[in-house]
């Protein structure tokens, strides 16, 4: 008997059997056919020409290549098994579920409060997304509200945080292009954002902050000046990066063109955020189904027409400005008022009142131990993330913890983009085209 | 909706009945918490579907499942029996600017629906991973393996009698 190479055993170790990338012959025309693209809508009456997509190739000609999962331009955990000829894509697949953690499970044995710091490490760097889309959802089916401080609150944390999350795309996108000097300024500027967080949440990330009823704690003051500062800073520095990435024709000429979709594609796919809209569809949860207050907020949907990765670069880079000018008039109308709804059965009473008073003591101790409870029912509320639509659904059976909480992930979605975006490119387009789809793994997989 | 409109059959976004639940496309419609859903069983699922595709719903954006095991008795209005699972459909008309939620009723002991990927492509994935967690097989799609757990794993995690288990707590001072 001979001992097994080592190839052989790290394979065996490693494999993922049928969700990795099969050779042609082993994989099957429908599922062929969805790897190269070719699945994607057609106008009424086409029916999809076979000579199109050669099944034919033969193996020797071609070959199964490898990105990651610990790849840096992955983002991640991201699996990238890409099929090539020469330099050319022919056939990609994400395998993804490297990040897994059940968050799915662990939500239905959480209490509803609890819930939220759960959720919100599931999309690491847009965590007030999840958590605002959570208690959103809980909100609904509990029918209670957040008061108009909390809500207008939320939208100061979600916008600071959409900022935030778009720098460091502009960062990392930066990196995986080429232009490092990027990577070190987005993360710095990102800075400034998280800095705020902590100060407000007590952390940079995973913050638990928005929760259902309201929001933790109020703004400390001073926050006018902050968020203003803030403000000021991006959009200047904004300007630097427009003269150091946007007018580059460097840069320019990696992303123009590459990863191109058009909008059938994109809606058939069931695209969101700045992908979506990259290809002439404006649509944005903000403005299409409102929530919180943006009704009464003045902002443009940024929309592009090739639907290519320079278009992409354009919207988050625009976006950025746009939230910074929803901030300005949120730091403007910001009103008085409590942080969180006056509901004993479903927020805390404050830590002072429960040491001078029974009730608040009842209170406190029946929702720490028993929760409150939330009338059977589902609900699905969706949010606009800077990945794309963020919703969450709830179904509850009556008791103090959800009977089950699932997580529309925007990223999980926008993953499924990947191979029609890279057909016929180049191994750097593919690149590119991760980069531009922004996946944050701990969304994808959850 | 107007009760005194007369009823239509398809094709007609909303076809309103006198009396019971208003249905579309033949299926009964609830709205729970201002959210429109049509509950279905598995046999009239795909013509639905179908149908709902025609009526303008150009993106899905979501399907998911939910195992009713310990909570049988949610409501669901008449001509559609309660099944064990349900395949939930979330579908977006950028058209319309119209959300609609699609309940379809799954029996435990076959769980198979069809699948919804000839008319969105991009239902594949969220397809997947619903088999993933639930064990729902979904006929003609083009590639149902596991999405999130590994290859080799046995059991499907968001199933109710799917046992979470728990690694012990060791103690430094615990008797042994």
């Amino acid at each position: 008997m001979t001992t097994p190479s080592l190839v052989d055993l790290l394979k065996a170790k490693t494999s993922e059997g049928a969700q990795e990338l099969l050779a042609r012959e082993r994989t099957g025309v429908k599922e062929l056919r969805a790897e190269v693209g070719g699945v994607l809508r057609l106008p009424e009456g086409v029916t999809l020409d076979r000579d199109d997509i050669n099944y034919e190739a033969p193996d020797d000609e071609t070959m199964i290549l490898n990105l990651g999962p610990s790849h840096p331009s992955t983002h991640g955990v991201l699996r990238v098994m890409v099929e090539i000829r020469g330099e050319q894509v022919l056939r990609t697949k994400p395998v993804i579920g490297y990040l897994h953690t059940g968050m799915e499970k662990t939500g239905e044995e959480l209490m509803y409060q609890q819930g939220a710091t759960n959720v919100t490490r599931m999309d690491y760097l847009s965590p007030f997304f999840n958590e605002l889309a959570y208690c959103l959802s809980v909100e609904k089916l509990a029918g209670v509200e957040a008061p108009p401080r909390a809500q207008w609150i939320r939208m100061l944390m979600c916008e600071l945080n959409r900022i935030s999350s778009h720098l460091l795309w502009l960062a990392t996108n930066g990196a995986d292009l080429g232009a490092l000097n990027m990577l070190v300024y987005g993360w710095r500027d990102r800075e400034l954002v998280l800095a705020f967080f902590e100060k407000v949440t007590g952390l940079r990330m995973n913050h638990n902050y928005i929760r259902p009823g309201g929001v933790a704690a109020d703004l400390p003051d001073g926050w006018r000046d902050d968020v203003l500062a803030i403000c000021d800073t991006v959009v200047k520095r904004m300007d630097e990066y427009d003269n150091l990435l946007t007018g580059q024709p460097l840069l320019q000429n990696r992303m123009d063109g590459v990863g191109a979709l058009d909008s059938d594609t994109a809606v058939g796919l069931g695209l969101t955020g700045p992908l979506l809209r990259s290809t002439g569809v404006a649509y944005d949860v903000r403005r299409d189904f409102p929530y919180l207050f943006y009704e009464q907020v003045d902002f443009d949907v940024i929309v592009g027409t090739a639907g290519d990765c320079w278009d992409r670069f354009a919207i988050r880079a625009t976006e950025i400005r746009e939230s910074v000018r929803i901030l300005r008039q949120v730091a403007k109308a910001m009103p008085a008022g409590d942080y969180r709804a006056q509901d004993k059965k479903f927020t805390p009473p404050p830590r002072n009142r429960i040491d001078e008073s029974m009730e608040a003591l009842i209170h406190h101790f029946k929702l720490f131990t028993e929760g409150f409870r939330v009338a059977p029912g589902d609900a699905y509320v969706p949010v606009e993330s800077p990945r794309g639509e963020l919703g969450c659904y709830v179904v509850s059976d009556g008791t103090s913890r959800p009977y089950r909480v699932h997580v529309r992930a925007p990223s999980f979605a926008n993953l499924q983009a990947l191979a029609p975006m890279v057909r016929g490119g180049f191994i750097p387009d593919v690149i590119a085209c991760i980069s531009s789809i922004d996946p944050v793994l701990g969304d994808v997989d959850r | 909706m107007n009760e005194d409109q007369t009823p239509q059959p398809a094709p007609g976004p909303s076809a309103p009945s006198h009396d019971g639940p208003s249905l579309l496309h033949g299926c009964p419609v609830s709205e729970p918490l201002g959210q429109r859903t049509v509950h279905t069983d598995r046999s009239r699922y795909l013509a639905l579907m179908e149908a709902l595709y025609r009526d303008g719903f150009e993106s899905c954006i979501g399907v998911s499942g939910v195992d009713y095991l310990t909570h049988p008795g949610r409501d669901i209005p008449e001509g559609v029996t309660a099944e064990r699972f349900e395949v939930v459909v979330e579908l977006l008309s950028f058209s319309r600017r119209e959300r609609l939620r699609v309940r379809c009723q799954v029996p435990v002991d076959d769980p198979v629906v069809p699948s919804l990927f000839d008319l969105w492509p991009g239902s594949e994935a969220h397809e997947r991973e619903t088999f993933d967690m639930f064990g729902i097989r979904f006929t003609d799609h083009p590639d149902l393996t596991r999405i999130l757990m590994p290859e080799d794993w046995e059991g499907h995690p968001l199933r109710k009698d799917y046992a979470t288990g728990h690694v012990p707590v060791q103690f430094k001072e615990a008797p042994k």
